[in-house]
């Protein structure tokens, strides 16, 4: 049944790109789709189709029909369009495309763009989802009806909004993994497909940008289960393989002249994947880019990240000095100050900072990580 | 896309307004009945909405517990009948913004007590720790 699964998963969101592109409205194509999966289920444990993408096409379209002739006996109008759709290619990506415009249409919550497109791009069943997200399956059941409810209100507007896909698929990717499904991979797979059929250079930037800090991912974890820093990472446990592909793909999205943030956030990635050791980062080169990033996209987390980059290349002080600049409520404030005074000599400040830090971490593994800074530096403030 | 925790206090927490001093068994039962349902409107919603995580009531009554070292029983003390604070039960939600936990918290604490008239109980709204995201510098 597993390699069902797996079929299931890849066959499932192209037959409703199939069903979309033949005019059927976005929610009862899913329920057209999702009913031929639990026919195929159902029939094919003794008797699999040759081609299951047709048999599932074929399947789904009847189901669609079916459903369509019914509530035209009831109300008679429009049903000619069903009946007789434009034949089409069958297959081709910009199904993709246009099946994440949909699932990431503005009209949507962040939480339920997530969810229609890892159940309708992605193929995972409401279960995966929900337990990736730490919710009950009833919880995501609902969110993905009511997403598919507001979209049944909404029109495209061809062409859809690319910016918010890219958001989406980022907001994906960050959330990593827990539960059965990797995310973090979903993301990857998702934005290939996407930049297979929208080869634009802020989709290449954002792909580079998830191989480059998918590549340190087996570095970023100790056996206990400690996160590492990066400045302290064992560098020969990244993935080569990913971050070549990635510098690849960043350099011929940025020979296109067309920067954006995705972009200039891999880039600086990239300048880290390059250092052999931490020593040898790039830090100039890096504010530079930081520098960039605040014309494009000027937040105040980028501006902290940009005062880190400050303290490595004009020294603590210039740092802390960049730090007070950047509004105190910004998460990781307080950490970034903390690392600044311990470089600047101070250690004093910097373990009753530390420990302040750890007390507003956002997350348990930041917050164990810095109760251990603030116990390092205890540790050295006693000794000295 | 965050979860927080909706933490409802017997006892603690900032001074209760004026119509929530009335102990609840000196309400009418339908004004019990009445908030009692509310409650239970507050949860369909969130269900309805894609953001209802957990909901529990505890028992008011309980015992505090600690090692007492390799073979030895556990020791229990308690329970105290003057505690400082004393939580009622929770709501766990998984919502978009932080604004959209506290318009939830707002919601719960316009449940009806004496006379139909919203509570205005205060609820302590605390944020669950999250995993480490994977984009960090």
């Amino acid at each position: 049944m597993t390699d069902l699964g797996a079929l299931f998963k890849d066959l499932g969101p192209r037959v409703l790109g199939v069903l979309v592109r033949r005019g059927a409205d976005f929610a009862s194509a899913e329920d057209a789709v999702q009913e031929a999966l639990i026919e195929a289920h159902r029939r094919w444990g003794e008797d699999t189709p040759r081609d299951p993408f047709a048999w599932l096409v074929t399947t789904a379209w009847r189901k669609h029909l079916d459903v369509v002739r019914s509530e035209s006996s009831r109300r008679r109008r429009e049903v000619a369009d069903h009946l007789e759709p434009d034949p089409g290619p069958v297959t081709g990506t910009d199904e993709t495309l246009l099946l994440l415009f949909l699932a990431c249409h503005p009209a949507l919550s962040p939480s339920s763009a997530v969810a229609l497109t890892l159940r309708a791009v992605g193929g995972l069943t409401t279960r995966q989802i929900a337990s990736a997200y730490l919710v009950p399956e009833s919880t995501m059941a609902q969110r993905i009806s009511r997403a598919k409810r507001t979209l049944s209100r909404e029109r495209l507007t061809e062409p859809g909004d690319l910016a918010v896909v890219l958001r989406v698929l980022y907001l994906i990717y960050n959330e990593g993994h827990s539960g059965e499904v990797d995310l973090a991979d979903e993301a990857i797979r998702l934005t290939r497909q996407l930049l297979s059929s929208a080869p634009e250079p802020e989709v290449a930037g954002l792909l580079a940008l998830m191989l480059l800090h998918h590549a340190r991912r087996p570095a970023r974890w100790s056996p206990d289960g400690a996160l590492v820093s990066l400045d302290v990472q064992d560098r020969s446990r990244w993935d080569t393989g990913l971050i070549n592909e990635g510098v690849e793909i960043l350099q011929s999205a940025l020979s296109l002249d067309r920067l954006g943030e995705f972009q200039v956030q891999a880039a600086i990635a990239a300048l880290h994947a390059d250092a052999p050791v931490a020593e040898q980062t790039d830090w100039p080169q890096i504010l530079e880019w930081y520098d960039l990033l605040m014309e494009l996209n000027p937040t105040p987390v980028v501006e902290l990240n940009r005062a880190v980059a400050v303290g490595e290349v004009d020294g603590p002080r210039a740092g802390l000095a960049a730090v007070a600049r950047v509004p105190d409520s910004v998460p990781r404030h307080t950490a970034v100050r903390a690392h600044l005074h311990e470089r600047a000599g101070d250690l004093e400040t910097a373990h009753s900072l530390y420990a302040v830090a750890s007390r507003s971490a956002a997350s348990a593994a930041e917050r164990d990580h810095l109760t251990r800074q603030a116990a390092r530096v205890h540790q050295r403030l006693h000794r000295a | 896309m965050a979860k927080y925790l909706l933490l409802k206090h017997y006892v603690g927490g900032p001074e209760r307004r004026p119509q929530g001093t009335v102990p609840m068994d000196q309400w009418t039962p339908q004004e019990v009945t009445d908030h009692m349902a509310f409650m239970q409107h507050v949860a369909d919603t969130l269900k309805e909405r894609g953001e209802f995580v957990d909901a529990q009531a505890l028992s008011p009554e309980g015992s505090f517990v600690r090692y007492d070292g390799e073979g030895r029983p556990p020791v229990t003390d308690g329970p105290f009948a003057e505690t400082k604070d004393l939580i009622a039960g929770w709501m766990a939600i998984d919502v978009d913004s932080l604004e959209r936990a506290h318009e939830v918290a707002a919601f719960l604490s316009s449940a009806p007590g004496p006379g139909g008239v919203p509570l205005e109980e205060w609820l302590e709204v605390r944020p669950f720790l999250t995993d480490v995201p994977q984009v960090d510098a």
